[in-house]
């Protein structure tokens, strides 16, 4: 009876190990309460079912099937929701990869503890540029860290210099000013800090004037101090860095108050497709640097935000990316023929891999090789509730930028 | 120009205009929390996830449902009310001898409260339409319909609850509890309805700042917080007990707040933190606020 018993359970663990065996685990961390989190996910599951479709991963000759766990890090309201969500994974649910991460001080907090593990992180939120630096710095400890999405912040800088140098020309011709006015609005964060400052430097080198700085709370809800200042002082365009809902109460109030001006930057709630109707129609004119729209940054860009839609019945934002990770992994996988992290590592190093997003390759930090039209992202702005892609001109389906009546 | 450097302006204009329709807002939130807190001294820390409820009701009604204005303000603001009367008897009556376990059992409700709309609508910011549209030009400063609105609100409300409290039986029964439960008690007063009345008007006031102020904000499960701060502050400024005193206190804190802006506007993100810093010092310096009775003399 006893001899049966233990050659239950022996047969029974076997099962277990094998079918452990036939899955490679994905965490998807990523605050599932927000739309960050959400995005993050739905691209996780895209990835997962058309690669299962398709019989899996080749892993050394054998099929694996993808397998995600969900872990939300509540990482807006809180860090160490954050941190314990990354040892959950890692500790009890035997996660193989980590994907995600949305906010720079949670994502750094993250990163320690995959690579305490040295488990492969890849990022798909954060943009703050320490968590590249850190693997220039100590690379044996950090080497397992790569980021996905967006490029690091000094990137984003490059590109929304690019952007705003189009914008300024095409303001200098409409409006016959040698010199536009720049008001700079920026959430009081840590990721907005070197854009900022390397912004107002930047500035008066391309001929425009930086008419103030205004850093409202990430969280606020209303700027209307803040625009009655910025309207006063004649600005022409008001360039934005919002992660937060003040990112709506800017688009919204500058509506309402029927401003000249041009608000252009990152505004993360104008890259959704709800910031129409969270600002209640006045967003118009808005624009700001995003990711996803129905252009032909890839091949592959325009058929994924269709089935996208298709899905979820709403465009993705960027951390949607999580697609583009998961597949960046399994080509990896597949062509080093193991899930061993360190034999992955030096893979994804020399990898250039084309996704929806990017076509993404990495420097020795782990960062996106930053490039117009390949991962340098693109300029929408909202147009009467529709969200048109603006930028870079030559890519296939980009629209006119428009300017408000003056 | 140098990082923050604020030019030629402030100008004094946009300060005043800003000032005070900021100061409306503030002051149509802080009456009923001046009601409860400092007249009926409940400390309902809830006061604020009550006015976040009446938004999400109001955007449900009027969004979703596409009922009118009208209809779902009215409807908002009377099932906001009688939730928080059921919210009293279930929560903060039995409770209600105790002050701190008043203040504990509240912000528990309000976290309750916070974490049902995330868990019903998602982190999602939502945005409710203006129920006046349009721009006004005062002083030459852009002022929105929906803000003259919520100041003659505001107006509306501070004297509706003055007339309450000092010309009618049940506003003085409410002052007199205030005063002293227990010789009211002994008085023949119902105090625990007394009590519960009094909830009942401050949320409903609350429920009436979310129908009217919401569509100037975003609606979301964590706008209860910051209006909660600048209420303590608001409060605890104009003297607890005086509803002329939340009204001062209010313009007080929203023109602090625009001249924060105005003459540091790389500081914009301090203004919370100075309008807790004049509370902090109010509290140092005169405990009684501008307008509130000395604590000694309280009962």
């Amino acid at each position: 009876m006893m001899r049966s018993f233990l050659m239950a359970v022996a047969l029974l663990a076997a099962a277990t190990t094998a079918q452990g065996q036939g899955t490679v685990k994905f965490a998807i961390l990523g605050p599932m309460a927000f739309v960050q989190g959400e995005n993050h996910w739905a691209g996780a599951e895209m990835a997962r079912d058309e690669i299962n479709k398709a019989g899996g991963i080749a892993v050394g000759g054998r099929k694996m099937q993808v397998e995600l766990i969900r872990a939300d890090t509540n990482e807006v309201q809180s860090v160490p929701d954050a941190t314990n969500a990354t040892e959950r994974v890692i500790s009890r649910d035997k996660a193989d990869f980590l994907i995600g991460g949305f906010r720079s001080e949670a994502v750094l907090a993250m990163q320690e503890i995959a690579m305490d593990s040295k488990k492969i992180f890849l990022g798909a939120g954060a943009a703050d540029a320490r968590l590249g630096e850190n693997v220039e710095k100590n690379y044996d400890r950090y080497k397992y860290w790569f980021r996905v999405t967006p490029t690091k912040s000094p990137d984003l800088f490059r590109s929304l210099v690019a952007i705003l140098g189009s914008i300024g020309d095409q303001m200098r011709q409409s409006l016959k000013k040698d010199q536009p006015k720049v008001a700079i609005v920026a959430e009081k964060t840590v990721w907005t800090e070197p854009i900022m400052k390397a912004l107002q430097a930047t500035l008066p080198k391309m001929k425009m004037e930086v008419v103030g700085t205004w850093q409202p709370s990430a969280v606020a809800t209303d700027v209307t101090a803040e625009l009655s200042a910025i309207e006063r002082a004649g600005a022409d365009i008001v360039f934005t860095l919002l992660s937060g809902p003040v990112g709506i109460s800017l688009g919204r109030q500058m509506g309402e108050r029927n401003m000249k001006a041009v608000a252009f930057g990152i505004n993360v709630e104008g890259q959704k497709d709800e910031f129409w109707a969270a600002t209640a129609g006045k967003g118009n004119f808005v624009s700001t640097l995003d990711t996803y729209s129905e252009v032909e940054m890839t091949p592959k860009t325009i058929p994924f935000v269709r089935a996208f839609k298709e899905r979820y019945k709403k465009a993705p934002t960027y951390t949607a990316a999580t697609y583009d990770a998961i597949m960046v992994l399994k080509a990896a996988i597949e062509q080093a023929g193991t899930t061993d992290a360190d034999k992955l590592v030096p893979v994804l190093e020399k990898m250039e891999h084309v996704g929806t997003a990017a076509t993404a390759s990495w420097d020795k930090r782990h960062d996106l090789i930053w490039e117009v039209g390949k991962t340098a992202g693109i300029g929408v702005q909202w147009q009467d509730g529709k969200k048109v892609p603006f930028w870079p001109p030559q890519v296939k389906g980009m629209q006119p930028f428009k300017m408000p009546a003056r | 120009m140098p990082r923050g450097a604020p030019g030629s302006y402030p100008m004094l204009q946009d300060i005043l205009v800003t000032g005070l329709v900021n100061g409306g807002v503030y002051a149509l939130l802080a009456i009923g929390f001046s009601l409860i807190f400092g007249v009926a001294r409940i400390v309902n820390i809830a006061h604020t996830a009550f006015y976040m409820l009446a938004a999400y009701c109001f955007y449900s009604l009027l969004v979703k449902a596409g009922l009118g204005f009208a209809v779902s303000g009215i409807v908002s603001v009377a099932a906001v009310t009688l939730f928080s009367v059921l919210c009293y008897r279930l929560v903060i009556e039995p409770v209600r001898e105790h002050e701190s376990a008043v203040l504990i059992a509240t912000i528990a409700l309000a976290l309750v409260f916070q974490e049902l709309m995330l868990f019903s609508f998602g982190g999602h910011y939502l945005g409710i339409p203006s129920t006046l549209d349009g721009v006004v030009s005062l002083a030459g400063v852009s002022v929105p319909y929906q803000r003259l609105l919520i100041l003659v609100v505001a107006a509306l409300m501070l004297v509706a609850t003055w007339a309450l409290l000092y010309r009618t039986r049940l506003g003085l029964a409410i002052r007199a509890t205030a005063n002293d439960i227990e010789v009211a008690s002994l008085m023949g007063m119902n105090v625990e309805r007394v009590a519960m009345a009094t909830v009942a008007i401050s949320v409903a006031l609350a429920a009436i700042a979310g129908v009217v102020v919401a569509p100037v904000y975003v609606v979301d499960p964590f706008m209860w917080l910051a209006p909660l701060v600048t209420m303590l502050a608001i409060v605890v400024l104009g003297g607890l007990g005086s509803l002329k005193g939340s009204l001062i206190g209010a313009l007080v804190i929203g023109y602090v707040e625009a001249i924060t802006v105005f003459a540091l506007p790389a500081g914009a993100f301090l203004k919370g933190a100075v309008a807790l810093s004049i509370m902090v010092l109010v509290l140092l310096v005169r405990p009684e606020g501008l307008y509130g009775v000395a604590f000694e003399e309280e009962r």
